[in-house]
C-alpha cells in the first residue's frame, strides 16, 4: 500500500500492522518538561502521540509548541487542532508552522465549548468546522494551495485524521457521519473510548456494510479505569459515553486496592476482543494523567514491540 | 422580531442622575411585543424615575412618549419640536432605534434603556428565543429550515459535535441541539440522505466579520 | 357585616384584581399614598380564572421596583380571601394599616414639599 506522507503512523497502517497511538495533555505553564516526560514514558510503545489542544477549553501550552518539543525528542506527534480558537488564516498558518518542523499528522476537531473552561466569557471562532478543516488540510497537501487559491511553497504533508463517536446521539446518523468525514478527507479515525463492545461491533457492522472500513483506518479508543469512582463518573457525567452497567459493577465489586489493576485488565481484554473485529486497524490508548500504564497495556495486549520501519 | 430585555433601573439612574428634564422614548413595535420598551414599560420607568428623584428632594420632569418606530425618519421627526427641551433622552427601542434617535438629535444625550439581545420568536408569553444571526447568506434551504448558524452554539455547518446528548446541546440540557433538529426535520421531509452532503466553507464576509453592512435597492430608490 | 376597619383606608373597587396594572400601583405611591393593598379572590377561585395570579405578579414587580429606588416594597402587598370572609378582610386591613404606620409616611410626600 502506498503512502502519501512521511508519517510513521501512515506507514505502519499501510504496512498492514495494527497501529497504536496515545495522547498527552500539555501543562498549564510554559515549562515543557512535563509533556516531554510523558512522551518519553510511552514513546517506545506507540507509533505516534496526540497532543491535545486546549482540551475542555482550559488554556494550556498549545498543541503546536508541545508537538515541536516532542518532535525534537524524536517522537512522532499528532497535532490536535480545534476550530474553536482560530480563524482560517491562523489554522492554515499553524498547519504550516507544524509542517515546518516536519510534523506529519493532524487530528481535526471542533473543540468543546469555551463555557467549560477557564475563559467562559471569550469569543469562539468556528470560522471552519472540523469537516471543513479536514478539507482544508487535504487541499493544502494535495493541491498545494491555500484556501484563498495561492500556491504554497513547500506544502504541508499531513496525514489527516478525525474523531468519531459510535455512541453519540443521534445514533441513526453515526455511519453517515463517518462517511461524511471520509468524503471531507479523513484518512484515519480515532474513536471515543469504548466500553460497550457490543454496540461498537454493531457500529462496525454498519460501517463495513458501506465499505467505509476500507476507506479510512479506524483506531479504537481505549481508556483504562483508575477506580470504580472514575467508571461511575464517566458513566453519569460525561456526554457521549456508553458504559454498560456490568462494566461499572465489575469495577465496584473489586476491592479498592485492586481496582486500578482491574481497570487495566478490562482495557486489555477489550483490545484483545476488538483486535478480531474486521475493520479495526489499531488502538488509541487514552490514559490521561496515567500515562505510565500505557506501556503495560500495550505489552499485555500483544502490541509490543512496535514495528520496525525502514 | 428583535428581542430586547429591560436594563436594570439602577443602571439607567446612573446615566441620567444629573439630568433635570428627561424624555423616556418608547417604541411600538418589537420591544412592545417583547414587553421591554413599549408604552407600558415607558410608563413604569418614568414613574420609578420620578419617585427616585423625589426621594432626593428633586422634582425632575420625566416625560413619556412612544413612537411607532425609532428606525424610520418620519416617526423620529415627530419629536423634532420638543427634543430640545430635554437634557437626556432614554430610548427603550432596540439598539437600532437608540442609535438612530441619537443620529437625528445630535446634540441630545441619548441613553439605552434596554439591552438588545437577538432576532427571535415568542415561544410563549414571557419566553423569547433566538432564531437568526443575520449572517447575510441564508442556508435554510439545505437544513430543513433550521439554522445551524444561530441555533448551534458552535455554528457548525456539518454538525452535530460530539457533545450532543439526547437531542440537547452540551452547553445546557434545556437547549435543543440544532443538528438534532435538522436531522429530525430532514427525516420528517424524507430527505435524510441530504445529511451526507458536505456544507462548504462559509463566506462570512456578509456577516459581521465583513464590517457594517448595507443593502441598496436601486429599483425602489427614488 | 358592619365590622370596623381603619378609616384612612380608601377602597377602590375593581371587577377583578387582574384589572390592576403595575402603573396603578406605582402611580399611587408616586402621588403620595403611603401604601397600596391589592385584595383578590383566593388562588384557584378567581371568578375570571387567573386574574388574581396576574395581579400577584404585578404586585411583585412593583415591590421590586420600589425596593430598587429605596422607597421599599413593603408598602405594596397582596392579600387573597373569599368575598364572604368579612372578618378576615378587617383583619388584613388592620394588619396592613399597622405595617404602613410602622414604616412611616411615604417619603415622597415630604420630598415633594421640600422640592416645591
Amino acid at each position: 500500500m502506498s503512502v502519501k506522507t512521511p508519517s510513521r503512523l501512515e506507514k505502519v497502517l499501510a504496512g498492514g500492522h495494527m497501529a497504536v497511538t496515545s495522547e498527552c495533555g500539555p501543562p498549564r505553564g510554559s515549562d515543557p518538561e512535563p509533556i516531554k516526560k510523558k512522551a518519553d514514558m510511552i514513546k517506545d510503545h506507540v507509533d505516534a502521540i496526540n497532543i491535545t489542544d486546549n482540551q475542555t477549553s482550559v488554556t494550556r501550552l498549545c498543541s503546536l509548541a508541545s508537538c515541536i518539543h516532542i518532535k525534537l525528542m524524536g517522537v512522532e506527534p499528532i497535532l490536535q487542532m480545534v476550530t474553536r480558537d482560530r480563524n482560517r488564516i491562523a489554522l492554515q498558518s499553524d498547519i504550516l508552522g507544524a509542517a515546518s518542523f516536519d510534523i506529519f499528522n493532524i487530528l481535526c476537531l471542533s473543540g468543546d465549548h469555551q463555557n467549560f473552561g477557564d475563559c467562559a466569557q471569550g469569543q469562539n471562532v468556528h470560522d471552519l468546522d472540523s469537516m471543513q478543516l479536514l478539507q482544508a488540510v487535504r487541499h493544502m497537501r494535495d493541491e498545494g494551495k491555500f484556501l484563498g487559491g495561492d500556491e504554497i511553497k513547500r506544502p504541508p504533508q499531513m496525514f489527516a485524521g478525525a474523531a468519531a463517536n459510535p455512541f453519540a446521539d443521534p445514533f441513526e446518523i453515526r455511519a453517515p457521519r463517518l462517511a461524511k468525514k471520509i468524503a471531507a478527507g479523513a484518512e484515519f479515525i480515532q474513536t471515543q473510548c469504548i466500553f460497550n463492545l457490543d454496540k461498537f461491533e454493531r457500529w462496525m457492522e454498519e460501517v463495513r456494510q458501506r465499505g467505509l472500513h476500507e476507506q479510512v483506518a479506524i483506531l479504537a479508543g481505549i481508556t483504562p479505569f483508575k477506580s470504580a469512582g472514575m467508571a461511575k463518573f464517566m458513566a453519569k457525567r460525561v456526554p457521549g459515553m456508553d458504559i454498560p452497567d456490568e462494566v461499572v459493577k465489575r469495577m465496584s465489586d473489586t476491592p479498592k486496592e485492586k481496582q486500578p489493576e482491574e481497570g487495566i485488565k478490562i482495557a486489555i481484554e477489550s483490545i484483545q476482543r476488538l483486535k478480531e473485529v474486521e475493520g479495526v486497524r489499531g488502538f488509541h490508548v487514552m490514559a490521561i494523567e496515567w500515562e505510565e500504564k500505557v506501556p503495560e497495556i500495550v505489552e499485555q495486549s500483544g502490541l509490543y514491540p512496535r514495528p520496525e520501519l525502514s | 422580531m428583535i428581542v430586547a430585555d429591560k436594563k436594570p433601573i439602577e443602571e439607567i439612574i446612573g446615566y441620567v442622575q444629573d439630568a433635570n428634564r428627561i424624555l423616556i422614548l418608547g417604541c411600538n413595535e418589537c420591544v412592545t411585543v417583547c414587553e421591554a420598551g413599549g408604552k407600558k414599560e415607558v410608563g413604569v420607568l418614568a414613574s420609578a424615575l420620578r419617585m427616585h428623584f423625589l426621594q432626593q428632594g428633586r422634582e425632575v420632569k420625566v416625560d413619556e412618549r412612544t413612537l411607532e418606530r425609532q428606525c424610520d425618519h418620519e416617526y423620529l421627526e415627530e419629536i423634532r419640536d420638543i427634543a430640545d427641551q430635554y437634557d437626556a433622552i432614554v430610548s427603550l427601542a432596540c439598539g437600532v432605534g437608540i442609535q438612530f434617535t441619537a443620529e437625528k438629535y445630535h446634540s441630545r444625550p441619548v441613553y439605552p434603556g434596554v439591552d438588545t439581545c437577538f432576532l427571535g420568536v415568542t415561544e410563549e408569553r414571557g419566553v423569547w428565543t433566538e432564531r437568526c444571526q443575520a449572517c447575510g447568506k441564508c442556508v435554510l434551504a439545505e437544513t430543513g429550515a433550521v439554522c445551524p448558524v444561530s441555533r448551534c452554539a458552535k455554528r457548525l455547518l456539518n454538525g452535530p459535535c460530539g457533545g450532543s446528548t439526547n437531542g440537547k446541546c452540551e452547553l445546557n440540557p434545556e437547549l435543543p441541539c440544532a443538528w438534532q433538529l435538522i436531522i429530525d426535520r430532514l427525516t420528517a421531509l424524507n430527505r435524510l440522505d441530504e445529511y451526507e452532503k458536505l456544507m462548504p466553507i462559509k463566506d462570512w464576509s456578509t456577516d459581521r466579520a465583513g464590517g457594517p453592512r448595507k443593502v441598496v435597492r436601486e429599483d425602489v430608490q427614488s | 357585616m358592619r365590622l370596623s376597619y381603619p378609616s384612612d383606608i380608601k377602597i377602590i373597587r375593581v371587577p377583578c384584581t387582574g384589572k390592576v396594572d403595575v402603573l396603578h400601583l406605582l402611580h399611587s405611591i408616586e402621588k403620595g399614598a403611603d401604601g397600596v393593598c391589592v385584595v383578590g379572590c383566593l388562588e384557584g377561585d378567581c371568578r375570571f380564572k387567573s386574574g388574581n395570579l396576574k395581579a400577584r405578579k404585578r404586585v411583585e414587580q412593583a415591590q421590586k421596583i420600589l425596593d430598587t429606588i429605596g422607597i421599599g416594597g413593603e408598602r405594596v402587598a397582596m392579600y387573597n380571601l373569599s368575598s364572604g370572609e368579612g372578618p378576615l378582610f378587617a383583619q388584613y386591613a388592620r394588619e396592613m394599616h399597622e405595617k404602613i404606620l410602622s414604616l412611616g409616611p411615604n417619603p415622597i410626600k415630604a420630598h415633594r414639599k421640600k422640592a416645591a
